[in-house]
């Protein structure tokens, strides 16, 4: 990629661009908020007085419940969220005005770029919206404002992380249709981790999935900075798998994009 | 085409490009003059779109040098990138955005500040009659609409090598019409023009030159008229008042095929200006008096099936 001296100003071209997408067909804004909140109250109101009780510790019950989920449902925002970019992505690789920014004298890294500012605005407006919700139904965060804010810097490194995953997946795909299917999968990852219960409870294969995955530490590092619980070396272990996704996902959409277009 | 054509905005040599076995463009040679209408003609599948594509640094040529605006295009795409602009045969609008919000999302990437890309904005919603829809988003916009809005938008930074990729394919004669009247006045303010096409009627009135490229081989090149001299079929016309003169210029002209009907005559000709006055000086000198004299030159229809060999052919006059 050649230096350029318009990579911001074009970057915040792009942005705007997907901004105007975003204000202009709400719905899939919507559609992202609403599934984790439809996770929530169905994991809180059906399975959490169940749920709660198995949790063991001090308190247990449909309250407790609602402190350990959240972080899990918060992660599942982020997962949604990539649904989103990886569907908005592989719908503008579809449309020629791609074909017409490449032979433009633009910084060649900006339709990424604005495709992930986007999208991390995008999981932050869901994040609110998700947590407008957890505090209606009863959820109170433990700890002070500092923690609040590594907590919220912890989700802005995933969401960057998986943001960058997605656009490479939007990419990678011929259809729109199989780019909204492909991040499926990190939908269902804070099910197989911490997420929703305990690893300790899972079989020992499944156990060892669980609780290497990238997608646990992170859970771990957002309930103790939300709630106090002990984070030892989650946060470590999160942000280095944060930075890892980053780059992977920042280098497999680069060489998408520069991929000759006539040969997707 | 102007005199200023010392510089060439566009030059190949031995362009090639294959996908796996199957050989795209197979050495193809260009020049284009500074401020002309270059046309491509082929028929679908002849590798025109891939010549666009690599002159317009979409994607990389196999073989070959190719360059543009002086600059060339491996080594310093951006720099081509800045001089050019295109028009592909898909339509490059963003449909979710309104008409005037495309226009000046190309004037922010071509830099041209808030103020200015604005004007220009308006101005080209002007120019191309697009006003009235100009704030409702493109996706509810009709076809010929669109496609006016794609050329604006590659019109947006006043490039000097335009490319267009079939321009008119698809439109209605009126929208043609419109189109080639845009072409002739961009050409008119300087810009260079490199077009394909498979209509023989448009690169006919439009192109300076015209390259033939059938299975990636440019199988001639020339100006309009050299290409329909290639080609045999032409012929004069002549026409008299009495089998008299009919006579005459009979005996005049050997090999020449009596129409007595209509007391006509057809002399064989490439219908060239040289041969045309040697004709005239013959009917001068034996005193034959014509009623009425035209020139028939075979139309290029009969010159892509006399080059080409085979009928798969453009689509005829349009």
């Amino acid at each position: 990629m050649t230096a350029y001296p318009y990579v911001l100003s074009d970057s915040a071209t792009m942005l705007r661009r997907n901004l105007r997408h975003m204000r202009r067909y709400p719905s899939l804004t919507l559609f992202i908020a609403g599934i984790p909140v439809v996770f929530l109250l169905l994991f809180v109101y059906v399975f959490g007085g169940t749920l709660g009780a198995g949790l063991g510790g001090v308190s247990s019950g449909r309250d407790a419940y609602v402190a350990y989920v959240i972080p899990g449902i918060l992660l599942m925002t982020v997962a949604g969220a990539a649904q989103g970019t990886a569907i908005s992505v592989a719908m503008d690789m579809t449309e020629g005005i791609v074909a017409r920014f490449r032979t433009m004298a633009i910084s060649r890294a900006s339709v990424l770029t604005g495709h992930v500012v986007g999208s991390i605005i995008q999981t932050a407006l869901a994040i609110a919206v998700v947590m407008a919700v957890a505090l209606l139904i009863g959820f109170r965060p433990t700890t002070g404002p500092v923690a609040w804010v590594a907590a919220a810097v912890v989700l802005a490194l995933t969401a960057f992380a998986i943001a960058w995953l997605s656009v490479a997946l939007g990419m990678s795909t011929r259809s729109v249709e199989t780019a909204s299917n492909l991040p499926m999968f990190l939908m269902l990852l804070p099910f197989l981790g911490s997420g929703f219960v305990p690893t300790q409870t899972m079989p020992d294969g499944l156990r060892w999935f669980a609780e290497n995955q990238p997608f646990t530490p992170i859970i771990e590092t957002l309930r103790g900075l939300l709630l106090g619980t002990p984070i030892g070396n989650s946060g470590l272990i999160a942000v280095a798998w944060c930075v890892a996704i980053s780059l992977f996902g920042f280098l497999w959409a680069r060489r998408l994009y520069e991929r000759d277009p006539a040969h997707r | 085409m102007t005199a200023t054509a010392s510089r060439p905005a566009i030059h190949a040599v031995g362009l090639r490009k294959s996908y796996g076995t199957q050989v795209v463009l197979d050495g193809i040679d260009l020049d284009v003059p500074e401020g002309t209408v270059y046309a491509l003609l082929g028929p679908n599948g002849a590798g025109k779109t891939t010549t666009v594509h690599i002159l317009s640094t979409l994607i990389a040529a196999d073989g070959g040098h190719v360059q543009v605006a002086s600059h060339d295009v491996s080594r310093d795409p951006d720099a081509v990138r800045a001089a050019i602009g295109v028009t592909g045969q898909f339509s490059a609008v963003d449909k979710f955005l309104t008409g005037e919000e495309n226009l000046v999302l190309m004037a922010d990437l071509r830099h041209l500040g808030k103020g200015d890309g604005r004007r220009r904005a308006e101005e080209l919603l002007h120019r191309f009659d697009l006003v009235d829809a100009a704030r409702k988003p493109v996706s509810t916009w009709s076809g010929g609409m669109q496609r006016r809005l794609d050329l604006a938008m590659t019109l947006v930074g006043n490039p000097r090598i335009i490319f267009l990729d079939e321009p008119t394919a698809g439109l209605d004669p009126r929208s043609r019409r419109t189109m080639w009247q845009v072409i002739r006045d961009l050409v008119d303010g300087g810009v260079t023009i490199f077009l394909t096409t498979q209509y023989l009627e448009e690169a006919d009135r439009l192109a300076d030159r015209i390259a033939v490229l059938d299975h990636g081989r440019l199988v001639a090149e020339g100006t309009p008229p050299e290409l329909k001299r290639l080609v045999p079929g032409g012929h004069i016309r002549l026409e008299f008042a009495d089998n008299g003169e009919l006579e005459k210029a009979a005996r005049t002209f050997r090999g020449a095929s009596r129409d007595d009907e209509s007391l006509a005559l057809l002399v064989p000709s490439d219908g060239g200006v040289g041969s045309l006055r040697t004709l005239l000086d013959e009917l001068e000198g034996a005193s034959i008096d014509v009623d009425g004299l035209s020139v028939r030159t075979p139309d290029l229809d009969d010159v892509f099936l006399s080059l080409t060999g085979h009928p798969d052919s453009p689509k005829g006059a349009a």
